[in-house]
């Protein structure tokens, strides 16, 4: 099965300039304006100006063979879309090669070449057309594709008036019905009801089956565990793990290196702040006291925070926000909810303050950390620290967590584990014996 | 396996010739990108019938538009250019004069401006899918050419009103309309280009065009232009197109050399898109 490399990916490396993939564009002017600065510049020192570079991606290599189902992971920024994008040809690498050895499919996002105005009938046929199908191909699987979309009714009505579950139905199924011998996928199961995810993944499963090459990029741990036997683990551009499933997620879920979990300043007149008090330290901690940036969400962490307190004179309170990746503030809290701390009197160095978070709280993500250190009567921040530390909570479908062995979308800002009262009010002998099972 | 081609068939298993990639930080050769065009031709169809659709699902004039639009041209100009300012026109009635001048333009106007804009609109599919990009303003182009067939009909109304019988010359319109389609690439396929990196584009493109217009003989005859200065018009390839144009539609004898010009002219801004297209084709995507 391994003698057949279908994607051999070779010392890739793509750098952008900073800045470049958010705004972009200049303007005409702006390159005149350039281009007169370089020149200055090149009279002045004739050492042409430095550009910011960030390595999306660094020496990245890897070979899939025939019939493999890989999983790429990694956080957000490790390069896992980027590497997408190279293997799909949306955009370029700037050193490095790749070469795939058969027809791509590739599934950025769902929905590709859609357009609002068209009914479903003229979207499949254009969006398949974009996708690389051949119109006689379209033709021949059309009754197919409609039916796994369940659209039928619907299809001659402009795909604007579609439930945004018929929407992505119907698109994930034109995708599903290209056959490509290499299908790349980022994260399409996040869409739709159970019932459709199921046949999804069972779509997939099928193409591993028929000997096709899946390279599947995703954050939803369960899905990669089920999917593929092996997973690429990727961290700031890096290729740091390549290995069998659970190994390689375990790593992940693991992972400190590099922590964004801790920041400290050794310096005081760096720290952020000011003549009151300034930050130390603000760090992430599990159960056990590790400092680790992904944390179960069936278990408790803590968030930590050193500061300076340089006035004894001002009462002082450590004020945590906890931000998700929405922006969303998904609460505050001040560490003078220790009244007896509060009515200590201060003194002047170093204090340590932690906040507990309780196991099965919030729902799973990245999380980003406010700290902010401020006293009241008069009212004073004297520090302000937006995104000083973050972490990742992690739902993996196992049962005994909120979403038990649902490994789709499980929408909520908060994921608390709440009690169910059930009673059977009446047994009727046609039940069948599963209905009743999960019931004491 | 050290091909630096895009796209080459090779026997990996015997029998089943496989596709091989290759994805490499240069862009790939011109041949292996032309044959990927090829390759996709069906899609040059579906985005400009998607187009197509898309312009007229929401009107309630719908495909008259097209008619509507050169046919209130040709009424304001003959009255204001014909009857009123009694411009020359060889010897044609002004508004036939007009209509077979404005026809070829007004397609390639408004060809330039969709394709201009055609990277821009689509970030969508760039970032999305890949396909060769040069698709996308061609296709916008080829969208303009329903409009023009549809008043090109308005061109055939015009030649019975006015009594004037095509000759077997008209045949030649349509590889002059083929020189016409390859000049809009060029130009649409180039600004479309620069735009992506550039966003005055979208400004500078009105004015430009409305520049070219006049440097055109659309509302007045190339005649009325003295003889030293005819050399330098003909540099701007849609004086020969239309001049040539023109005489297929009345059967009047063609002015080679100025079409000859305006073809050498096409092509060689056709390779001046493409080369100014491809070098920074690949990276679209980081811009859009």
């Amino acid at each position: 099965m391994t003698t057949r490399p279908m994607i051999v990916v070779d010392r890739v490396t793509k750098e952008y300039r900073i800045g470049e993939r958010t705004a972009a564009y200049g303007t005409l002017r702006d390159a005149g304006t350039r281009m007169m600065r370089r020149a200055f510049h090149r009279l002045q020192s004739s050492r042409p100006e430095g550009r910011q570079l960030l390595e999306a991606l660094n020496e990245v290599s890897f070979e899939v063979h025939a019939g493999e189902t890989v999983g790429v992971i990694g956080r957000n920024g490790a390069g896992k879309s980027t590497l997408l994008k190279l293997l799909g040809r949306i955009t370029q690498p700037t050193r490095g090669s790749i070469d795939l050895y058969g027809r791509v499919g590739c599934l950025l996002e769902v929905g590709t070449g859609f357009h609002a105005e068209l009914s479903g009938r003229e979207n499949v046929y254009l969006s398949g057309a974009i996708l690389g199908m051949r119109r006689a191909d379209i033709q021949r699987q059309f009754d197919a594709i409609v039916a796994f979309a369940e659209v039928e009714r619907f299809i001659d009505t402009p795909v604007k008036f579609y439930s945004s579950g018929m929407y992505m139905r119907l698109a994930f199924a034109v995708a599903a019905h290209l056959h490509p011998e290499i299908l790349l996928i980022d994260e399409v199961l996040a869409v739709g009801d159970a019932n459709f995810q199921k046949r999804c993944l069972g779509k997939i499963e099928e193409f591993r089956s028929i000997g096709r090459t899946v390279l599947f990029v995703s954050h939803n741990m369960s899905s990669v565990l089920r999917l593929c036997p092996r997973v690429i683990l990727l961290e700031g551009g890096r290729l740091i793990a390549d290995g069998p499933a659970d190994q390689v997620t375990r790593r992940y879920l693991q992972s400190d290196t590099g922590s964004p979990a801790e920041r400290i300043w050794t310096e005081p007149s760096k720290a952020p702040g000011n003549a009151v008090a300034r930050l130390h330290a603000v760090r992430i901690r599990d159960e056990n006291g590790r400092i680790v940036p992904t944390l179960d969400i069936r278990r408790p962490f803590q968030v930590e925070v050193e500061y300076w307190a340089l006035d004894p004179g001002a009462r002082a309170t450590v004020s945590i926000h906890l931000i998700n990746e929405e922006g969303v503030c998904l609460l505050v809290t001040n560490d003078f909810n220790n009244r007896v701390w509060w009515e200590t009197p201060r003194q002047a160095g170093l204090v340590r303050t932690g906040v507990q978070v309780p196991a099965n709280f919030m729902a799973e993500g990245q999380v980003s950390v406010l700290a902010a250190v401020c006293s009241y009567n008069p009212d004073i921040v004297h520090v302000y620290e937006r995104d000083v530390v973050s972490f990742q909570i992690v739902d993996r479908s196992e049962g005994d967590g909120v979403r038990g062995e649902y490994g789709g979308t499980w929408p909520g800002v908060v994921r608390p584990m709440l009690e169910w009262r059930i009673e059977q009010l009446s047994a009727e002998s046609r039940a069948v014996a599963g209905n009743t099972a999960g019931v004491k | 396996m050290t091909t630096t081609t895009t796209m080459t068939t090779e026997a990996l298993t015997p029998g089943a010739p496989a596709v091989h990639i290759a994805i490499r930080p240069t862009p790939p050769r011109i041949v292996d990108e032309l044959r990927e065009v090829w390759d996709h031709r069906e899609l040059f169809y579906f985005l400009a019938w998607r187009d197509i659709q898309v312009r007229y699902k929401q009107t309630v004039l719908g495909v008259a538009w097209a008619v509507l639009q050169p046919l209130l041209a040709v009424i304001v100009s003959s009255l204001i250019f014909g009857r009123l300012a009694h411009m020359p026109s060889d010897g044609i009635a002004y508004p036939l004069f007009f209509y077979a001048g404005n026809l070829p333009w007004i397609f390639m106007a408004s060809g330039v401006g969709a394709s201009a804009a055609s990277l821009v609109g689509s970030p969508n599919l760039i970032t999305r899918v890949y396909f060769p990009r040069m698709i996308i303003p061609a296709a916008a182009v080829l969208s303009g050419l329903i409009d023009f067939l549809i008043a090109a009909a308005g061109l055939g109304f015009l030649m019975v009103r006015y009594r004037m019988a095509p000759s077997w010359q008209l045949l030649l319109a349509a590889p002059v309309l083929g020189l016409i389609l390859l000049l809009t690439c060029a130009v649409g396929g180039w600004l479309a280009a620069v735009n992506v990196k550039y966003r005055d584009v979208r400004y500078v493109v009105p004015f430009f065009m409305q520049i070219w217009f006049f440097a055109t003989p659309v509302i007045y005859p190339a005649s009325l232009v003295p003889p030293q200065w005819r050399v330098l018009l003909a540099l701007n390839p849609m004086v020969g197109f239309i001049d040539a144009f023109r005489a297929a539609c009345f059967g009047r004898p063609f002015d080679w050399v100025t079409l000859a010009i305006a073809t050498a002219v096409t092509f060689a801004l056709l390779t001046l898109a493409i080369r100014t297209f491809r070098s920074i084709e690949q990276t679209f995507a980081d811009y859009i």
